[in-house]
């Protein structure tokens, strides 16, 4: 079974704004706050009078990057208290986006693959939504076996936190669900799973 | 031509043979002595010796009945198995169409169709369904197309869609699948969803054949060849059992590897659908045990070549390390070291 170097796995390309966009709806997590004033500082804040921000601090509250972000002076800035409720307000911003609206996700792979979730479910194009991730390298993974997601895992492997089974993280990757994949590793030997390895610290 | 359908097995006591007639008949992958990915695209005109699985485009055999009961088993566990994105429904009707009229006409003891406009009439007499329906109107059948046709026809079956220079994996029905998941798949274009293959996407072969699928003509279906190994003549080989089946591959000794060990072949066929312009991808698999492979001495030896001289990637890939060892030395009481002839069928 091929676990590593599998073309499923995303690329991010980064963070950078689209001048052509008529509106522009951020959907940041954590240090991809980070990514919004760089990019700011680079290309001008003009964009930012059009452009809407949805926040949660996640891991990084300590940081107060929501304050920087206020500054920036944004047509709108909201923070959420966690990634959920932040979800449900981008759904249904996106339900009522008008034509010409970009969507740039950041930071985690986690958010970035929820946040794409909502995005696909209103027909947006994948390939639209600029992406950017940074720090952790926390993978959302999927059992293959009971289905269940399993978010923030560090290690491969790592114990399902539904069924219980050691999972083997594989770099094959689904947008539509949002996660890694999850195979169990002593499914031909049980009881042979080696020491969970932290490979995505 | 009338079949003697089997009642038989894919699980527990696992009671799954072949016929010596359906020996002959195994779609045997391999045209030489070694094995390596490349583009094995052909035209899937009707060829082989008379009764060979490339007889007919959608191949009905005597396994036909038990297959459908094994499907049936699976999507009760399962109905993730079966999935269609909302904007497949034209091609669900197109599949409907192809699969009835190819089974209608090849098999016409065993299954008819009558239309009278967009009345249409379909008997399955193996397994007692007569139903009448409206071609077009998902409310007239118990279930959707795909899904209602695809409960009643032999392999695993994956709707393409054909957009953005790329094609889309958005619908299927896989219940026989050689250890990859519909569910986790659905969405995914050409390269993504075949992400986990060693060295196919290196030597090109990949982009070569998306260029020619996007390109398939209407009425000039095509078809390759591809296999693995399974243990036990088990047909849901999914990751999500594999934690079910997966310990089989440890019970491998050298005097049940006859027995045990399963060749699986898969015949693949690729169909431009008419009104949707997706692309239907057919998946039939064959599995046949070792001790009935050997049975034509050609490919005894041939087997047992290619698989002692298999790349290690294909090996790790396909899943084969704990029981190839045991297999190939088996395999080497057939080799003669005689030349063998070329082509895939019996001498
Ligand atoms: C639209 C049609 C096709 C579909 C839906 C499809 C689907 C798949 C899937 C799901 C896998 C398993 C990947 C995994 O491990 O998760 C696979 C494997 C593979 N596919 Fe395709 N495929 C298609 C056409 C082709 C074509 C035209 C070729 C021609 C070269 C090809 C070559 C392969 C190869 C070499 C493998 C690895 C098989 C093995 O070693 O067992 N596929 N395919």
């Amino acid at each position: 079974m091929l676990v590593a170097g599998i073309k499923s796995r995303p690329v991010y390309g980064g963070l950078s704004v689209d001048p052509n966009a008529r509106r522009h709806l951020f959907a940041l997590e954590g240090e991809g706050a980070l990514a919004l004033t760089e990019e700011a500082a680079r290309s001008g804040a003009d964009f930012l009078k059009n452009a809407d921000i949805l926040y949660v601090a996640s891991g990084s509250r300590a940081a107060d990057h929501d304050k920087a972000l206020t500054a920036l002076g944004a047509d709108t800035f909201w923070l959420s208290p966690t990634v959920p409720v932040l979800l449900n307000r981008l759904n249904v911003m996106l339900g009522q986006a008008k034509m010409g609206t970009r969507l740039y996700v950041a930071v985690t792979e986690g958010f970035i693959g929820q946040a794409m979730q909502v995005a696909l479910n209103h027909g947006i194009d994948h390939a639209s939504i600029r992406c950017e991730h940074r720090g952790s390298a926390a993978r959302r993974v999927q059992c293959v076996h009971c289905k269940g997601v399993t978010d923030n895992v560090t290690t491969s492997p790592y114990v399902c936190t539904h069924c219980g089974l050691s999972l083997l993280v594989r770099d094959h990757y689904s947008r539509r669900i949002g996660a890694f994949q999850g195979v169990n590793i002593d499914a031909e030997e049980p009881g042979t799973a080696p020491q969970p390895e932290e490979l995505f610290p | 031509m009338n079949i003697n359908f089997r009642n038989e097995t894919f699980r527990d006591d696992y009671t799954f043979r072949n016929s010596p007639e359906t020996i002959r008949r195994f779609p045997f992958p391999f045209h030489e002595d070694k094995y390596m990915y490349s583009v094995n695209m052909e035209p899937h005109v009707p060829a082989g010796p008379a009764g060979h699985a490339y007889n007919n485009p959608i191949d009905v055999d005597e396994h036909y009945v038990a297959e459908m009961r094994d499907r049936a088993l699976v999507l009760k566990e399962d109905p993730l198995r079966y999935q269609a994105l909302p904007h497949m429904m034209a091609a669900q009707w197109d599949t409907l169409e192809l699969l009835m009229e190819s089974q209608a006409a090849a098999y016409p003891e065993h299954f008819s169709l009558t239309k009278d406009g967009d009345r249409w009439h379909w008997v399955n007499r193996p397994l007692g369904i007569d139903q009448t329906f409206t071609f077009g109107d998902a409310s007239t059948l118990p279930m959707e197309p795909l899904e209602f046709i695809t409960r009643q026809a032999q392999g695993d079956f994956c709707i393409v869609d054909q957009r953005d220079g790329n094609l889309w994996m958005d619908a299927g029905m896989v219940t026989t699948q050689a250890d990859w998941s519909l569910d986790f798949d659905v969405g995914m274009n050409f390269f993504e969803w075949h992400g986990p293959v060693p060295l196919a996407h290196e030597i090109g072969v990949f982009e070569r054949a998306l260029k020619f699928l996007l390109n398939l003509q209407q009425g000039k279906p095509v078809r390759r060849l591809n296999w693995t190994m399974t243990i036990n003549p088990r047909l849901d080989t999914s990751p999500e059992n594999y934690h079910k089946w997966g310990p089989d591959r440890a019970t491998v000794t050298p005097e049940n590897v006859g027995d045990k060990v399963h060749l699986r072949c898969e015949l693949q066929s690729l169909w431009r659908l008419p009104r949707s312009n997706a692309i239907l991808f057919v998946i039939r698999c064959y599995l046949i045990k070792m001790e009935e492979l050997v049975t034509i001495p050609k490919w005894g030896r041939r087997f047992h070549r290619v698989l002692r001289d298999l790349p290690p990637e294909l090996i790790d890939y396909k899943g084969l390390t704990r029981y190839r060892p045991a297999t190939v030395e088996w395999l080497s009481k057939f080799d003669d070291g005689k030349p063998t002839t070329p082509g895939i069928y019996p001498d």
